[in-house]
């Protein structure tokens, strides 16, 4: 291998001390994580919008969300429904760190929270203000509302963060990006806190028609909690999902100096491009390879030494068979011996924040010791051979764990995390 | 139908996320309400909306208490 090993070589080391999300299934990680482990889908009809012309007629909506349960209401007048999401979802997994951000702490503890898409919804509805009313009636909040960095910004603001302050945009990858950076920015030295996620409000009208277009969506109408159904022989693509990830990541050191509770270790972190198409992944799944490899690599474990993935496994006919190979091919006979699920078949498809959530997923994995299951797989596809954690949670040693995230562009990331200790 | 003070008062809870009882006649929005430079801008086009009216920015830069928001209105009615 012309690769050096870059593992463990006197970089610091980082672990999460809190998770949080806002998800179709709850408001809150922790609620979220009990629908997981029952197999609860949070597909429905949507209702937002008159869908009669539309294809696509279900989605992922956030359904009890109230922004005052989380931040200033005020404060969310000026916020597009992703900066919301977003906001709660990071200040969830806060709480459960316990972090209190003294005026030492401040300048050494960043954001690192993006958006796939952004503001579409503020987009949407001021485009047409605009052609309607004209100029002067849009608002002095649109742009602000709008762009994928204000989570960062609102953040900051709210918590005296004065660490570094990003958003990494990637798509369907936003969110593994971010904390994967974020994890970096850490281990650097940069800073010793960073609070990192992705959120997504795509199901504006013209996030449905756009992504339908795209022929990239689901359109089994008539049984919305059955359409997502990652690697079952009927899938017809993803479900649009609303929502938003959080993690809380800080140096070990920083961790243990407060006396936080650890959760997990972030022990690894790899990115790839496909270099092969806009929306397709090249059959061999060479992309996904690369990261899951690098993965590996960067955390210094072997094959043998995972237990678990949270595949990106979006329920769309070509992905899932090539990251399902692309498993083979890096865990070889290993492969069979994983467990392999995609809890988007019960949340659906949250795009740049799917990582985010994703990852808490995993880390609340490592913690119980549990793999939340793949559910409506009734009928494996051909070229499915793995164990895909069918229908029903499963407990079960969980050492070291994998989150694979894929988006549009062919960007690429994947991320380990360890139980701590 | 609401005086015109009702009607600006309604305005400046609406945009700024106050109560009513907070909202006097000399209330500043930005020392006593609590509004940044973008929220007063926001609150001007409100105001131009609901009494159907453009405002200059020159003199909407005049505009910094309620009295004088409801002193604008009834000068333009």
């Amino acid at each position: 291998m012309a690769h050096q090993a870059n593992n463990q070589s006197n970089r610091r080391r980082v672990v999460v001390t809190g998770v949080g999300a806002i998800t179709p299934l709850a408001s809150g990680f922790r609620k979220t994580w009990q629908g997981l482990l029952a197999g609860q889908s949070g597909i429905s009809r949507i209702e937002h919008f008159d869908t009669s012309d539309y294809p696509v007629k279900i989605c992922g909506a956030v359904k009890d969300f109230q922004a005052g349960d989380w931040f200033s209401p005020k404060d969310a007048r000026k916020m597009d429904i992703f900066l919301q999401y977003g906001m709660a979802a990071a200040v969830d997994a806060m709480q459960q760190a316990g972090l209190e951000i003294t005026d030492a702490l401040s300048p050494r503890a960043g954001v690192a929270f993006g958006s796939g898409i952004g503001g579409i919804t503020a987009i949407q509805d001021t485009v047409g203000l605009l052609e309607q009313k004209g100029p002067r009636r849009v608002s002095p909040f649109f742009i602000p509302s709008a762009i994928t960095n204000m989570i960062a910004g609102w953040l900051s603001m709210q918590y005296n963060l004065r660490g570094p302050n990003y958003a990494i945009t990637t798509a369907c990858t936003t969110g593994t990006h971010c904390i994967g950076m974020a994890a970096r920015t850490i281990a650097w030295g940069d800073a010793d806190v960073m609070i990192a996620g992705g959120a997504e409000k795509g199901s504006a009208s013209i996030g449905i028609a756009g992504f339908s277009a795209a022929r990239a969506l689901s359109a089994n109408n008539d049984n919305p909690e059955a359409a997502s159904r990652p690697w079952d022989r009927d899938r017809d693509g993803f479900v649009l999902s609303d929502g938003a990830g959080a993690v809380v990541l800080e140096s070990l050191e920083h961790a243990q100096s407060r006396g936080a509770t650890i959760l997990a270790e972030l022990t690894g972190f790899a990115m790839s491009g496909d270099a092969h198409h806009m929306t397709t992944p090249p059959e061999d799944g060479h992309g996904a390879v690369q990261a899951m490899q690098g993965a590996l690599r960067d955390a210094g474990l072997n094959e043998s030494e995972i237990d678990y993935i949270n595949a990106h496994g979006t329920s769309t006919p070509a992905g899932d068979v090539v990251e399902s190979r692309a498993i083979e091919q890096v865990f070889g006979d290993h492969a069979r011996k994983l467990a392999v699920s995609s809890t988007k078949s019960m949340t659906g498809h949250l795009l740049g924040a799917a990582g985010a959530l994703e990852a808490a997923i995993v880390v609340q994995a490592l913690q119980e010791q549990v793999a939340p299951p793949t559910i409506n797989l009734d009928n494996p596809d051909e070229g499915c051979v793995l164990d895909y954690v069918p229908h029903e949670a499963r407990a079960m040693t969980i050492r070291h764990a994998l989150s694979n995230s894929f988006g549009f562009g062919g960007t690429n990331a994947t991320l380990a995390f360890s139980r701590f200790e | 139908m609401s005086t015109i003070e009702e009607r600006v008062k309604k305005i400046v809870c609406e945009q700024l996320g106050v109560k009513e009882e907070e909202v006097s006649n000399e209330s500043s929005f930005v020392e006593d309400l609590g509004a940044d430079s973008l929220d007063t801008v926001e609150l001007v086009m409100a105001l131009e909306e609901e009494f159907e009216t453009e405002i200059p920015d020159e003199e909407a830069e005049k505009i910094t208490t309620v009295q004088e928001a409801i002193d604008y209105v009834v000068a333009h009615q």
